[in-house]
């Protein structure tokens, strides 16, 4: 079983620095997620924890041993590959039986073992095809086989899902769950879809530029995301960004204007926004917490509506320029071209300053 | 419209003008496809029928239709069996020589170190060296018992020189040839490593192969096929090795190094014997067939895998 711990681990490629002075602890079977963007550093992250790339700056404690010199291959971690790396001309029993074979085991052994691997993921009629003559997921789970069946301390995936169609790809992340559950082992993985990292995390890494923004359970994120960029990146569709002015930040009520003599006023937190009345800052209110209403502080025309049968996404033109998504199942009210208002859901959303760091939430958590 | 209009005018032209475009593709394709028969298909063609007649340059007059008696009499001739067999020990052991160096030159260039570019042209440079310009450079600067560089190197070493063409002939050819198609060997060997996927062998590596076992289990796997195709192009050229005999050893001594070539040259051009040289020349192509026979078999079993 692992515990892993990064201390301000940072990595350079020449002069630019991929990865900039991550701190996480990844406690010993949890299920942590890696997300950001295209280019944010997951995959160099991920394989400095592997061992196959040096760590720059920074420490990584496994189990509370310092691991920055210890070979890939003797720190406990198994790693699936995001083009599966499948040795092509070994059968799939040569694949799942490789890493015991170079650790000198006898070939009884090996045998067990894969067949058992074999028989978690549903493998065994396919075990003397060659990788060439498996489908895409047949060729991740022998991928997955691979690592498990060296019984690793820890999992590493880096986007294993995404040369997997749609359908597939929903099917095997019920599947990596339940297999993370049965293994109790702990699992890090890469990926670039903030629906993976909601739907599988215990604990989400959103990593913007090298950077960790924020580390958080899925629904921290969700409903208290420390920074626009978070806000913007968890949740689809996007959090609505309004544009607004502090104008009285009372001791029982802070209102804030949105356009000239368009006010919202809720309670004021304590400790008490620490901004000057007049400041300029940003409201995110989620697509589903907006509601159309006879007069509310939101006021433009429907643009497009987007029926997706279980709701509805309505995309307003906002009177101040910018267009705001609402999501909603009320479908008798809306028709393009429409003037339509909107209220906020009164306890729900958040505000952010000029910096785009969040200067609280109004959430239920 | 324009272009429906275009396109059906065409196509009912196309009817009536057929016969006529089609004319004309043939007429620009002759000069081409002339050029080729006259190039592949009549030696073949004049080849083959010499070797059923008797055609001697000194006799010119005494020829005629003789059936297969010249295969006969080369197939019961120990010249020809001592070619047959020359010419295998050299491909096949050039063959050897080349894939093994090839391997391990392309493994080697194929490490990051400074200086690899020069290094990989260094290696890669005997192959632009012309075979009878290669064979004078071993025969003259490397092998000569005098002045050789080797035999200066032996004499360094306290050791007496060997007149390599005359003691070990065929090894000393092995040498040439190999020298001249290693380098050949280990561009097709270093480009196919270049397509290795590196995910593999950092798969290989958390799966606790070492950098010994990655090539065994991982890279060397990878390279047989294009080994394969390298063997298949090498022998079509090693077969017809000629100028590297006919500047070091001319065929000898006695028969040492005589070739199949080399004994088709010899019955030609110097005991000018068409009739004999044919029928070595067809028997040469029956020869080749059977290793490409063979050779596509493994390269395409090859390709299965
Ligand atoms: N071997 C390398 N040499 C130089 N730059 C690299 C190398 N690998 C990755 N990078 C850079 O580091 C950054 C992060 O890459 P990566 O970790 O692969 O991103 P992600 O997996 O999040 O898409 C990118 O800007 C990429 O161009
Ligand atoms: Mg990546």
């Amino acid at each position: 079983m692992a515990k892993l711990e990064l201390r301000k681990v940072g990595k350079f490629y020449g002069g630019f620095e991929a990865v900039k002075s991550v701190d996480l602890t990844v406690e010993d079977r949890e299920f942590v997620v890696f997300v950001g963007p295209s280019g944010c550093g997951k995959t160099t992250l991920l394989r400095m924890i592997a061992g196959l790339e040096d760590i720059s700056s920074g420490e990584l404690f496994i189990d509370g041993a310092r691991a920055n010199a210890v070979p890939p291959d003797k720190r406990g971690l198994a790693m699936v590959f995001q083009s599966y790396a499948l040795y092509p001309h070994m059968t799939v029993a040569g694949n799942m039986g490789f890493a015991l074979k170079m650790a000198g085991a006898p070939k009884a052994e090996i045998a067990e073992k894969v067949q058992e691997a074999a028989r978690v993921l549903q493998l065994e009629p396919l075990l003397n095809r060659r990788p060439r003559m498996l489908s895409g997921g047949q060729r991740q789970r022998v991928a997955i086989g691979r690592a498990i069946v060296r019984s690793p301390k820890g999992f590493l995936f880096d986007e294993p899902l995404s040369n997997l169609d749609a359908a597939l790809r929903v099917q095997m992340r019920t599947e990596l769950v339940k297999l993370h559950q049965a293994l109790a082992a702990t699992m890090i993985y890469v990926t670039h879809d903030q629906v993976e990292a909601m739907t599988m995390a215990d604990r989400i890494v959103v990593l913007e530029g090298g950077r960790v923004a924020q580390v958080g359970t899925p629904l921290e994120l969700y409903h208290r995301p420390a920074n626009l960029f978070v806000a913007g990146f968890i949740g689809s569709p996007k959090m609505n960004f309004l544009s607004a002015r502090a104008v009285a930040i009372g001791p029982r009520e802070t209102t804030l204007e949105l356009a000239p003599d368009r006010v919202l006023a809720f309670p004021s937190p304590a400790p008490a926004l620490a901004i000057a009345p007049g400041a300029a800052v940003t409201l995110g209110v989620r697509p589903e917490h907006l509601r159309f209403v006879e007069s509310g502080p939101l006021r433009g025309v429907v643009d497009v509506v987007e029926h997706l049968g279980v709701e509805t996404l309505v995309y307003v033109k906002e009177s101040s320029g910018g267009t705001v998504i609402v999501r909603t199942d009320d479908l008798s009210r809306v028709r393009q071209g429409e003037t339509v208002s909107l209220a906020l859901h009164p306890d729900r959303g958040s505000l952010f300053d000029t910096a785009g760091d969040a200067l609280f939430h109004l959430s239920p958590t | 419209m324009m272009d429906a209009t275009t396109l059906s005018g065409e196509a009912i032209a196309a009817g009536s003008l057929a016969p006529a475009r089609r004319r004309l593709s043939w007429l620009m394709l002759s000069p081409a496809v002339g050029l080729l028969a006259v190039w592949a298909f009549v030696p073949l063609a004049m080849t083959l029928v010499y070797s059923f007649r008797r055609y001697n340059l000194l006799y010119p007059e005494r020829n005629g239709f003789v059936g297969i008696r010249n295969y006969e009499y080369l197939l019961s001739d120990p010249s020809f069996w001592t070619a047959i067999l020359n010419t295998l020990v050299l491909v096949l052991g050039v063959l050897a020589v080349t894939i093994v160096l090839g391997t391990v030159f392309s493994l080697l260039l194929n490490q990051n170190f400074p200086g690899r570019a020069a290094a990989r042209l260094m290696v890669i440079a005997p192959f632009f060296v012309l075979p009878p310009v290669a064979a004078l450079i071993w025969k003259n600067l490397l092998f000569d018992p005098l002045n050789g560089f080797i035999a200066w190197l032996l004499h360094l070493a306290g050791l007496p020189a060997i007149a390599w063409f005359t003691h070990v002939p065929m090894l000393a050819l092995m040498v040439i040839v190999a020298w001249e198609w290693t380098p050949f060997a280990t561009l097709i060997l270093l480009t196919a490593l270049q397509s290795l996927d590196p995910e593999q062998l950092e798969a290989a590596r958390m799966d606790g192969a070492g950098p010994t076992n990655r090539v065994i289990y991982i890279v060397l796997p990878h390279l047989a096929r294009p080994a394969a195709i390298t063997i298949m192009m090498e022998s079509i050229f090693l077969l017809s090795i000629f100028a590297e005999i006919l500047t070091t050893t001319a065929g000898g001594p006695g028969e040492a190094t005589t070739t199949l070539t080399y004994l088709i040259y010899i019955r030609a051009l110097l005991n000018f014997d068409i009739g004999g040289a044919s029928a070595a020349g067809v028997l040469a192509i029956v020869l080749a067939n059977i290793v490409a026979f063979f050779l596509m078999r493994a390269v395409a079993r090859n390709l299965e895998a």
